[in-house]
């Protein structure tokens, strides 16, 4: 049997399909059901093709739903290419955007913000996630420099060690921040646990600007990156710059994780679990997991959202525990059913 | 093919190779030998530029540090003495790697993946087989095979193997060498190879190299390095009489 390594124009539709699909019924479904066929009026009249029949329905799925699920879908997918991403260049299983500590730097950044009370609007977004932004990436500059200084070579295992090291200092300050600001502690509970219940456009926007951009750079080096699974020694043997690839690849997560952090708080399990799942699917070569690994995690994350707004519903729960929930159970059956695999 | 001059590479304060030169010519196979620690897989380490060194390193009259990483492995392989692969490839998907260093500058990043470099790599390593399998499943062997097909695909002028069967048992040494003899004879190449086995060395090589403690003890044919003196000192023991006690188990 000849496998291809390559997405297929097939599986291409077919995943998207599965995207456009729970979209829909992530826009149908809520605190208020809306019908399908009102549903795609309201889809529509946006394009002014018909005349929108509700205004109620016009303004959930416009003002609230759309934005909403368009930013959770968005978040999912930019979380688990950036898990494929390391996962493939760290050649370790266990590793993710947050293992290199730049989630930990962006979550100190934002709660820094939130702490001050430092609030300006900005062309791209507000305080929180300027300021997430800024510390994710210097918190990645920072970790490089100190692998760098220990190691010349930038050895996987250091910048991992590193990595794991910072997100410990970085944990430590925000919860000495917290023990000074109990006056915002709701704020920044609500923050850590993750969740896009307030989304709109804008966020919309830097999520798609910063996917585009980052998937595209880290797409690019799927042969790299299918190299460094395989053992670093052997990608410098068949040519590839290992310190180069390396630089490029967490520059790009790190700026995509920033962003992700700085507009929903820290989401685990995401970006570990949905590579694994996509792996088992389709195989180690990156050239094909990542798409899918894309697919998967936006459908995964907008199902998930579904749960959290309409189990205790009007309650809504916060997104990041559910991710973890549902994650790890599903990640536990599916390793359990498929050892031998990996 | 490969010129070296004053290598010396050090880890801290101790010199692990102390300024050694030598040179490599076409249809020749170069055997490195010495005893544990003598620096024989730190020359391979400098040469894929793993470690820092001083000296120089030219392969084909280029020096190593201007040459990019993809430029170098146009005209280097090496053959490591073993892999870890992290994820369930296939064989296929290995070999087809050889080829990165020769792959188009376009987005999209398809090789030339019916190459048939690629083909004939998997071909002779007798992989046909097991080309769609799982490299996690293979046996010590056929994945030393697999990687040893990936560095025909990726067809280098000079071959670097170090300590390539290991591991493996003497079906498997046979055949590794064996293929390897074969691809000199058939392409314009060299080959520089790390081996313990003295056996092994004086069999397949023309040319050898004696190292002890970071230094050359002697260079040049096989049957000039490989005299009763220089392996008496180098290896503190009598090198030739335990070979021929060795044959003797065996004769008929």
């Amino acid at each position: 049997m000849r496998k291809k390594t390559n997405f297929t124009l097939t599986e291409y539709i077919l995943c998207s399909a599965l995207v456009i699909g729970i979209f829909l019924l992530c826009l149908c479904v809520g605190s208020v059901n809306i019908p399908l066929k009102e549903t795609w009026n309201v889809i529509l009249s946006v394009f002014g093709i018909e005349e929108a029949n509700s205004r109620v329905y016009y303004s959930i799925l416009i003002n609230v739903r759309i934005p909403r699920i368009m930013s959770v879908g968005l978040e999912g997918a930019a979380l688990s290419i950036c898990g494929a991403g390391m996962q493939g260049l760290l050649r370790n299983p266990l590793a993710d955007g947050s293992t290199l500590g730049v989630s930990a730097g962006a979550s100190l950044g934002a709660i820094i913000a939130i702490v001050f009370g430092w609030n300006f609007d900005f062309f791209i977004g507000d305080t929180t996630m300027i300021m997430a932004m800024i510390t994710a990436y210097a918190s990645l500059m920072l970790i490089l420099t100190i692998a760098y200084k220990l190691d010349y070579s930038l050895a996987t295992n250091t910048i991992i060690l590193v990595g794991v090291i910072f997100s410990m200092f970085a944990g430590s300050l925000i919860s000495l921040l917290i023990t000074f600001a109990h006056d915002k502690i709701n704020t920044i509970i609500f923050w850590t646990m993750g969740s896009l219940a307030g989304a709109d456009y804008s966020d919309v926007l830097s999520l798609t600007i910063a996917l585009v951009v980052c998937s595209f750079a880290i797409l690019r080096h799927a042969d790299e990156l299918n190299a460094f699974a395989i053992g670093e020694d052997n990608a410098r043997n068949i040519g590839v710059d290992v310190r180069r690839t390396k630089l490029v690849v967490l520059i790009f997560v790190s700026i995509l994780i920033g962003v992700c952090v700085a507009i929903a708080g820290t989401i685990g399990f995401v970006g570990l679990v949905i590579p694994h799942i996509s792996r088992m699917i389709f195989g180690p070569n990156h050239k094909k997991l990542m798409p899918a690994s894309m697919f998967f995690g936006a459908t995964f994350l907008m199902l998930t959202d579904l749960i959290s707004r309409t189990l205790f519903s009007p309650l809504e729960l916060p997104l990041g525990v559910i991710t973890s929930l549902i994650g790890s159970v599903v990640f536990v059956y599916i390793f359990y059913k498929s050892r031998e695999v990996r | 093919m490969i010129k070296i001059n004053n290598l010396t590479v050090e880890f801290g304060d101790k010199k692990i190779l102390n300024d050694i030169s030598f040179s490599v010519h076409e249809g020749d196979w170069l055997m490195v030998v010495g005893p544990n620690g003598a620096g024989k897989s730190t020359i391979v380490n400098a040469v894929s530029k793993a470690v820092p060194y001083t000296g120089d390193i030219y392969l084909k009259e280029k020096n190593i540090r201007d040459l990019k990483s993809i430029e170098q492995a146009k005209i280097m392989g090496v053959l490591n003495q073993s892999h870890n692969v992290a994820y369930s490839f296939t064989v296929e998907d290995i070999v087809k790697l050889g080829r990165y260093a020769n792959k188009g500058k376009f987005l999209d990043s398809y090789f030339d993946t019916n190459s048939s470099k690629v083909e004939r790599a998997i071909e002779i390593t007798g992989l046909n087989e097991i080309r769609y399998q799982s490299v996690l499943t293979l046996s010590g062997g056929e994945l030393q095979r697999t990687f040893l097909a990936q560095l025909f695909a990726q067809d280098p002028e000079i071959l670097v193997l170090d300590e390539p069967t290991n591991h493996l048992d003497l079906v498997y040494q046979k055949q590794i060498f064996s293929l390897v003899e074969d691809w000199i004879k058939e392409n314009k190449c060299c080959v520089v190879s790390i081996v313990h086995d003295l056996s092994l060395a004086k069999k397949y090589g023309n040319k050898a190299m004696l190292l002890n403690h970071g230094e050359i003890v002697r260079t040049g044919d096989v049957s000039d390095v490989f005299s009763k003196e220089d392996l008496k000192k180098v290896y503190n023991m009598d090198v030739y009489g335990w070979m021929n006690d060795l044959a003797e188990v065996w004769k008929d």
